[in-house]
């Protein structure tokens, strides 16, 4: 029997992605393990690859196609020995539905017999017109639709949202099936949730409701790629829900400059760059401030016992963070060549969901432009960022006298919620600490 | 008895007995129900349902007196006291049969006699006085209803002085009557004994008729029971029943102190409910009793554990479809199902079945100033509804209360004809948390007596149309 192929979820939040392209066309012979699709979501782009082997016999959901729902068909591969003909009466749509439980509301897909006798290619017509109701059985509670997300409500409840500006999106519901209830929303003002909740309501539409209408004049749409909005959505959400406060510190760099040149000097297996000690630094610093290492949960707080550090990485059309995962464990030369692979695969799009994904800090480094200093916006659901300035020759005063020394200027952004003022700045003296005596980081 | 150990024992059948066993079996509770009685309990053999029945032949009779205004000539009609009571009873008697056939079908064991808490997870059955058996049970639910309530100097002989028992199956029409009480059951008998001829009496002692309805609904009520001939005196209490021979001298003093009397061929008294609490075996158990009803908690969970209260038995109101709400609650929460909540007691609706009906629904427009809301008030009157005029039935008036910030309906309050079976629709608004927006989107059939509930919404917004 022909086997239906569909729509992968790449991480447990995804919910629809691009299938940007097929590297495979009907016809073609398949085996386990070939890249079928490349598939784009918010953050990377990823190969879908065949497990079953076979023949594609149909591609259901063109490539370039936007928003496709997890789950969806998206081909069909036939066994050995099956031809073409046995597509004739497959329904494609038998595919194994969402875990989730459907809602009530969304239409059963081929709930009638006649579905069953829907030819391949009718499946394939359908398919694409079934993936955005399925899209809203999906996900429980919440309907999302095409312009939105629906989550169910009672008109009660709606409306005393409305009225205190309270995002319903920020409500557990407790009536049946999840549904938001007067109660739930009344709790939720009760405990304060309306002033927490109130901005994520703006966050949730930033694109469509821009504040003022753009200015006149010629200029040419640009349409916003997966990541340009989720960069949008979450960098917005983070500086309209996290409390920030900024602390900057000054580092003397000689030693740590005059110890690179040694080990560098040493063998060419390596090449560490001034970042690499950055981030082993900060994993030691967390590491000395473990109560720093942690991320806001809402109702609680999340402290890690791994000392990750996420890195911004600039790349086409947007930034991402990779995580150098315990890098309070490794050395310098397996940080800076991890740091390497990691950056070369974000530049291609070709990280995974695990590589990318996690830690609580994060290091975003501008010197290399001759930013002098400059404040991060934290990346939720982290709690700090450390933005790093250039480092350059500055006069200090040593001794009572004027003196020569390479220095760089760091900023913490702290989420208040999680780091006080005192706690962000322990973390960036034993920072500094490390920074200006490199040594100690070997111990 | 083979069978003495249960998942689940009921004592009393009533409506929330029965059904809280029924649920229970359903979610695959072994479960027993203990009745001393009738199954069905007080609703179906001595309340709701009989009492329906009897109104049924008042409404009738009713009908046949105003033939003439719908074109048919009835001459000489007269009631059957003794056949119109028999078919209460019939009625009763075949719903009885109904509820024995469901705990059968349920495989839920029925066992005859008292049921008595006796220990942790145990209770005794006795028979005529003596113990037959004891069975043992994870969970107990005690569902022991309440009975009608007497007062000093007011007490009940069965014989010219009655309560709601012996009110259901009179031997005599009495020609003079006296109701005590105009709460919901008072009011109920006195419109039947009224319609069928009487010359009924109606004493209350607060300063209005059917005290737990809207205020303008009661007044509304009093002038239509008025025009029908009965005689009410409000704010009044009846301070001493002497009975001499075939009569019954009553003695009223109103709020002045001031005495007069009169006498009556019969009394009934309908001066409220006590709980049946007593020989249940609470003694020495954490169970708290207060004001002859059993304490408990949202999930009918009392202080003693594994031991669970519904029902009249427990706080009000005293109605058989909140007791069978409370019933498949507390089992679902015993078995341990997901979503459980509990009664929101402010979205059960309350019928009388006197003429004309009232109903009603959450809080009364009283209620809901005392409580700080700011509140928009529609009302709409038979009058103005077609449906209404052709079936001869232009009395009545449907009011509506709304939140004015959020437009929650907060209460919505019915007088007039075949109200008990409007009343729901708003009681499924309540419970879904409409605002006055859908309720004014929903489209009402034409012609019927429904349209009134959308013209009473449409009214408080000042939308309304025929008026």
């Amino acid at each position: 029997m022909p086997i239906t192929i569909t729509m992968p979820a790449l991480s447990p939040t995804m919910t629809e992605g691009t299938l940007a392209n097929w590297q495979m066309k009907e016809g073609d012979t398949v085996s386990s393990g070939d890249v079928l699709a490349e598939i784009e979501t918010d953050k990377a782009t990823m190969e879908v690859e065949a497990v079953d082997e076979g023949t594609l016999g149909k591609i259901l959901v063109p490539g370039g196609t936007e928003n496709v729902a997890v789950n969806t068909p998206i081909a069909i591969l036939l066994e050995e020995g099956e031809d073409a003909s046995a597509l004739d009466g497959f329904d494609a749509g038998s595919a194994p539905e969402p875990a989730t439980e459907e809602s009530d509301e969304a239409p059963k897909k081929d709930a009638d017999d006649g579905g069953k006798k829907k030819s391949a290619d009718e499946a394939a017509k359908t398919s694409k017109q079934d993936a955005a109701p399925e899209a809203k059985g999906s996900s429980g509670p919440a309907l999302v639709t095409k312009d939105g997300e629906r989550i169910f409500s009672s008109p009660v409840a709606r409306r005393i949202a409305a009225n205190e500006g309270l995002d319903l999106k920020s409500i557990k519901g407790s009536g049946p099936h999840g549904r938001i209830i007067k109660a739930d929303v009344e709790k939720a003002l009760a405990s304060g949730g309306a002033k927490a909740a109130a901005p994520e309501k703006a966050a949730s539409a930033p694109a469509p409701a821009a504040a003022t209408p753009p200015p006149e004049g010629n200029y040419e749409e640009i349409p916003l790629t997966s990541m340009r909005k989720t960069i949008a959505r979450r960098l917005s959400e983070a500086k309209q829900t996290i409390p920030h406060f900024y602390l900057t510190i000054e580092c003397e760099l000689d030693n740590l400059l005059a110890m690179r040149k040694e080990l560098n000097g040493r063998s060419d297996d390596y090449k560490i760059s001034v970042n690499d000690f950055i981030i082993r630094a900060s994993a030691l610093a967390l590491k000395k401030v473990p109560t720093a290492n942690a991320c806001w949960g809402g109702d609680k707080i999340l402290q890690y016992k791994d000392f990750d550090v996420s890195v911004a990485v600039a790349i086409e059309g947007g930034l991402i963070t990779p995580v150098v995962r315990k890098a309070d464990q490794k050395g310098l030369a397996v940080i800076s060549n991890e740091m390497k692979e990691l950056a070369t695969k974000a530049k291609a799009g070709k990280l995974m969901p695990e590589e990318y994904q996690g830690g609580c800090f994060s290091i975003s480094n501008l010197g290399m432009f001759g930013i002098k200093e400059f404040s991060a916006v934290i990346n939720p659901p982290q709690s700090a960022i450390l933005a790093i300035g250039a480092g350059e020759q500055r006069p200090v005063v040593r001794d009572g006298a004027l003196a020569m020394a390479t220095m760089m200027s760091v900023t913490l952004s702290c989420d208040h919620r999680v780091i006080d003022g005192a706690l962000g700045a322990e973390l960036l003296k034993h920072f500094k600490g490390y920074i200006e005596e490199p040594l100690t980081m070997m111990l | 008895m083979s069978e003495t150990n249960f998942d689940l024992v009921v004592v009393g059948s009533g409506p929330g007995g029965y059904v809280a066993a029924i649920r229970a079996a359903q979610l695959g509770l072994k479960t027993a129900v203990i009745e001393r009685e009738h199954l069905g309990g007080i609703c179906l053999n001595w309340g709701c349902i009989p009492t329906k029945a009897l109104l049924r032949t008042a409404d009738i009779y009713n009908l046949i007196k105003h033939a003439d205004e719908f074109g048919i000539k009835v001459e000489g009609a007269t009631v059957d006291l003794k056949k119109t009571v028999d078919r209460s009873r019939k009625v009763a008697g075949q719903l009885s049969g109904g509820v024995k056939h469901l705990l059968k079908k349920n495989k839920i064991t029925v066992i005859d006699g008292h049921g008595k808490l006796a220990g942790s997870g145990k209770v005794e059955v006795s028979k005529d006085g003596k113990v037959v058996s004891t069975v043992a049970a994870k969970h107990i639910i005690l569902a022991t209803g309440a009975r009608a309530r007497t007062l000093p100097g007011l007490e009940p002989d069965g014989k010219l002085i009655w309560t709601y028992k012996e009110a259901l199956v009179p031997d005599v029409m009495p020609k003079k009557l006296l109701v005590v009480g105009s709460g919901a059951i008072g009011i109920e008998f006195a419109s039947f004994f009224n319609a069928l001829g009487s010359d009924v009496t109606v004493v209350e002692v607060m300063d209005r008729i059917l005290p737990v309805e809207d205020a303008e609904i009661s007044a509304f009520a009093e002038k239509s029971f008025k025009k029908q001939g009965m005689t009410i005196h409000k704010g009044t209490t009846v301070s001493e029943l002497k009975k001499s021979g075939d009569k019954v001298t009553a003695t009223f003093k109103d709020k002045k102190d001031k005495t007069s009397s009169d006498s009556f061929d019969r009394v009934i008294l309908a001066v409220g409910i006590v709980g049946n609490v007593e020989n249940i075996g609470l003694e020495g158990t954490k169970v708290k009793v207060e004001k002859t009803h059993v304490v408990v908690d949202e999930f009918s969970r009392t202080g003693e554990p594994g031991v669970y209260a519904i029902g009249d038995l427990t706080g009000p109101p005293w109605l058989a479809h909140k007791a069978s709400h409370e019933g498949v609650i507390c089992v679902e929460k015993i078995a341990g199902e997901k979503d459980v909540h509990p009664l929101n007691t402010s979205n059960i609706p309350g019928c009388t079945y006197c003429h004309p009906q009232v109903a009603s629904v959450g809080m009364t427009e009283a209620a809901a100033k005392e409580k700080g809301y700011d509140i928009k008030v529609g009302r709409f009157s038979f009058i103005g509804n077609g449906k209404a005029i052709a079936l001869g039935e232009a009395e009545g008036l449907i009011k509506t209360i709304f939140d004015a910030k959020t437009g929650e309906m907060l209460g919505a309050h019915m007088v007039g004809a075949e109200v008990t079976e409007l009343i729901q629709g708003y009681g499924i608004a309540k419970t879904l948390e409409t605002t006055e927006v859908e309720l004014m989107h929903s489209i009402f059939p034409h012609p019927t007596l429904s349209e009134m509930m959308h013209e009473s919404v449409l009214d408080a917004y000042g939308k309304v149309i025929h008026m």
